[in-house]
């Protein structure tokens, strides 16, 4: 019997790494998946805009001149789209986080019911983003 | 070690497990979520957009802690997940620690100038 168990022939096991770098542009992500990365992209992405955007605060805040100072860098083409990319990822980071909070109570965590709320993050954010980028360019 | 490192064996000191992180990130994002729709009631009730409805909202001292308090969540929560960010992404100690005391440098910079703000008002 331990002659029958030696002579087994070692069959090749396939190995699972994670993704490296250069796999990631032929890697088709499921909807999940593009939330989750997201989660990171935004959060870091804001993260690192914290003193722009308490600077932003700040001249808002401290006096009637530097309101009008904060008005007169608003209404600069580029600080719009800058803040318009940060509008996105306030909403993105909070409808994927309204999403964490419904999984942590096992809700929406089956395979279907999951990508649908993952498509539904993806989808509510930009629309969000979107009212809040016709506000941004005074279309209301 | 490893065999006895289960059930009520399981070693508990040294690591926190990211129990009391994760908690932590949860109850913070709750905060801001509430600050959020308070801070968008205000604004959309508020008739035009003028200096003096903006910073009277601010100046009230409720308003000044609840608006503190918030940032001071944010900048947990902030920590918690680019710590996460950190330590998936960057294998090299070295490079890791680095980058997690300029995260922290960072947010408690951020949260003395949200007081400096706030309490300039």
């Amino acid at each position: 019997m331990s002659e029958a168990v030696k002579e087994v022939p070692r069959k090749e096991r396939r190995e699972f790494r994670n993704i490296h770098v250069t796999e990631l542009s032929n890697y088709r992500l499921p909807p999940a998946g593009w939330v989750s990365i997201l989660h990171r992209i935004s959060g870091a992405g804001m993260f690192l805009m914290l003193p722009f955007l308490l600077w932003l605060f700040q001249a808002s805040v401290q006096s009637e001149m530097t309101f009008d100072y904060f008005r007169g860098i608003l209404s600069h083409p580029l600080v719009k789209v800058v803040l318009l990319g940060l509008i996105w990822a306030y909403m993105q980071h909070f409808c994927a986080g309204v999403r964490h909070l419904f999984m942590d109570v096992h809700l929406a965590i089956e395979k279907d019911s999951s990508r649908n709320s993952a498509v539904a993050v993806l989808v509510i954010s930009l629309l969000l983003t979107a009212v809040a980028g016709l506000k941004l360019f005074g279309v209301f | 070690m490893a065999k006895n490192n289960i059930g009520p064996n399981r070693l508990v000191v040294g690591a926190h497990y990211g129990l009391k992180d994760w908690l932590a990130q949860r109850i913070t994002a709750v905060v801001m979520m509430v600050y959020t729709f308070v801070l968008l009631g205000a604004f959309v009730t508020g008739q035009n957009f003028t200096y003096d409805g903006w910073a009277g909202l601010f100046a009230q001292q409720w308003f000044k802690l609840f608006s503190l308090v918030t940032f001071l969540a944010l900048y947990y929560h902030a920590w918690v997940g680019m710590r996460d960010i950190w330590m998936d992404y960057v294998k090299s100690v070295g490079l890791r620690l680095t980058l997690q005391m300029f995260t922290i440098l960072w947010l408690v910079a951020c949260a003395f100038y949200t007081v400096q703000i706030l309490w300039g008002l």
